[in-house]
């Protein structure tokens, strides 16, 4: 498991240097932050976009005759226009801005679940999923008559497609909304086969991409996605902004989610009628500074290219597993064969909680607990896990600090 | 390497994290309620009972870290003989003690509960030590569940 031999594909010490907040000490050591699958640091050029736009060029957007106003409008349509590049959309106008990835599957839940789906008609989602693509399912089975249908994940942390299809069988099913990435195990799922199974059965699918689109390139058309959701402030960018890219003639199908100001074409006394999309779908005043972020994320991302990012995190992963895998009483969760910067684990004789609170003592930030997905640690029979995760920035010196400092764990427990 | 988390893991927190005492459901009790910490997903089952006016005995069941599970099991081996109006003058006392590293008094129970006193300096971590105190409250006011939100 000889990493070093891989091509240097991106310059990790020139990608740190646009990170500030890598230079900072926590508990006076320099910071190891492992956290990244919970939201990601930003590069300068996203943090200068930002301030930028305040400085230079900012009002409202789609509503000012002004200078101003118009400027600000073209870098807050840049960015769908970015992000229409970075899907491969075809139509900008499919791509709907929305707070976050929880936001856009509610999005889908309420306007296509209760606006599209009948009732008697069914979703199916995995065992994998974090809470956010979970529980808007759950709200809909109980205000609209939907079945909630769950498919299984192996052992291996991989998602059942046998399963998958047997839950297909009886055409019931509409919509299949399923993680193209576990936050938890790291394991991608087969988003192509998925989509093929499901249009095969008459389903439409989602895929909450919170967590794949910050590791590999994802084109819906390849895909053949009908919806794909993501967060900005997973892919280096704010918070606050999140993105949702539907299928033109399914967004047109579908009611608007919230009412407001500019998610309308008239309104009088009697009715409103609404504007095209995807603006029908952006109730109010957006969060016009994120977006521009979202923006320069992408950018940044694109500069450094996946292809490099999915090398780098290939081998930081494969790293990673060895380590982990060689300290007696880690066990790692999940053996997927497709899996990403992501490792959950957990250290005999001590709580996750408790692992996490000394690693934080030395400097190293990772996640502890559920991570918003309750079924599946129920699944998997353990109460909560460790996490490490990683991103564009993460080295392999940190992995084996990260190994080095569990063995001190392991000891304090011991 | 972990000499400043000695506050927090002292041994006594570590001995009884690892090896409860009444960590149990009672074969018999009169008073149960749960605990739920949804943040982390700690969570806790108090058993209670009384005898003659007093807590007899409380035993629980739970999952969590080092520091919630041995904070529910200094408070079973506290709670044994006190009356409800002490326990919850008691829980008072720990809860400040949870939150500020102080609590009032020098009474037995309270000293007994003071090595958790190192939970203060980890806001994070302050919900772990108290979450089955509140259950055990919940259960003594005859109300089933608990949170520590």
């Amino acid at each position: 498991m000889n990493v070093t031999t891989r091509p240097a594909l991106l310059d990790i010490e020139a990608i740190r240097a646009e990170f500030p907040i890598l230079q900072q000490q926590v508990r006076g050591r320099t910071l190891v932050f492992l956290d990244s699958a919970a939201s990601a640091q930003k590069p300068r050029a996203v943090i200068g976009a930002m301030v930028q736009a305040m400085e230079t060029q900012y009002a409202n957007v789609h509503r000012g005759l002004h200078w101003m106003s118009e400027r600000t409008t073209e870098a807050y349509e840049g960015t769908r226009d970015a992000v229409a590049r970075l899907l491969n959309a075809p139509d900008r106008h499919e791509i709907v801005f929305t707070r976050n990835s929880t936001e856009a599957i509610n999005l889908v839940a309420h306007s296509y679940g209760r606006g599209v789906l009948r009732p008697g008609q069914a979703v199916v989602i995995s065992e994998m999923e974090h809470h956010s693509n979970l529980v808007p399912w759950q709200m809909l089975r109980d205000a609209h008559g939907i079945e909630l249908r769950v498919a299984p994940v192996t052992d291996a942390g991989e998602l059942d497609m046998a399963a998958l299809e047997a839950l297909l069988a009886d055409g019931k099913v509409g919509l299949v909304a399923i993680t193209h990435m576990s936050n938890v195990l790291g394991s991608y799922t087969p988003a192509e086969r998925i989509a093929a199974l499901a249009h095969a059965h008459g389903a439409r699918v989602l895929f909450d991409g919170s967590q794949a689109i910050v590791h590999r390139r994802v084109d819906v058309q390849a895909l053949d996605a009908d919806f794909y959701a993501f967060t900005g402030h997973k892919l280096y960018g704010p918070t606050g902004i999140g993105v949702l890219w539907a299928r033109r003639e399914l967004l047109e199908a579908m009611p608007p989610f919230m009412g407001g100001g500019d998610m309308i074409s008239s309104v009088t006394w009697e009715r409103s009628t609404w504007a095209e999309v995807p603006h029908k779908f952006e109730a109010g005043t957006p969060a016009i500074i994120e977006a521009i972020g979202l923006g320069a994320a992408i950018g940044f991302v694109e500069s450094v290219g996946y292809e490099a990012i999915a090398a780098h995190e290939a081998a930081l992963t494969e790293h990673a597993l060895a380590r982990l895998s060689a300290i007696a009483g880690v066990h790692v969760l999940g053996r997927a064969q497709d899996r990403g910067g992501v490792v959950s684990f957990t250290l005999d004789r001590a709580h996750a909680h408790d692992v996490a609170t000394l690693l934080d003592r030395q400097g190293i930030a990772v996640r502890a607990g559920h991570h918003c997905a309750e079924p599946l640690m129920r699944r998997l029979g353990v109460d909560s896990t460790a996490r490490a995760s990683f991103g564009i920035y993460t080295t392999q010196a940190e992995i084996d600090a990260l190994a080095e400092s569990l063995l001190r764990v392991r000891e304090f427990f011991a | 390497m972990f000499d400043d988390l000695r506050d927090l893991y002292q041994e006594v927190i570590l001995d009884h994290g690892r090896r409860p005492r009444h960590g149990a459901r009672l074969a018999a009790f009169d008073a149960s309620a749960k605990g739920d910490n949804p943040m982390c997903g700690d969570r806790v089952q108090v058993f209670v009972r009384h005898d003659g006016g007093r807590i007899g005995e409380v035993g629980f069941e739970a999952r969590g870290c080092a520091i919630s599970i041995a904070s529910a099991d200094l408070m079973a081996e506290v709670a044994a003989g006190c009356s409800d109006a002490e326990i919850h003058d008691l829980a008072q006392r720990f809860r400040e003690l949870a939150r500020s590293g102080a609590a009032a008094g020098d009474d037995a129970a309270i000293e007994r509960l003071r090595p958790l006193a190192g939970v203060h300096e980890f806001p994070s971590r302050v919900k772990c030590a108290t979450l089955p105190w509140h259950a055990l409250l919940a259960a003594l006011d005859g109300k089933g569940e608990a949170s520590s939100e």
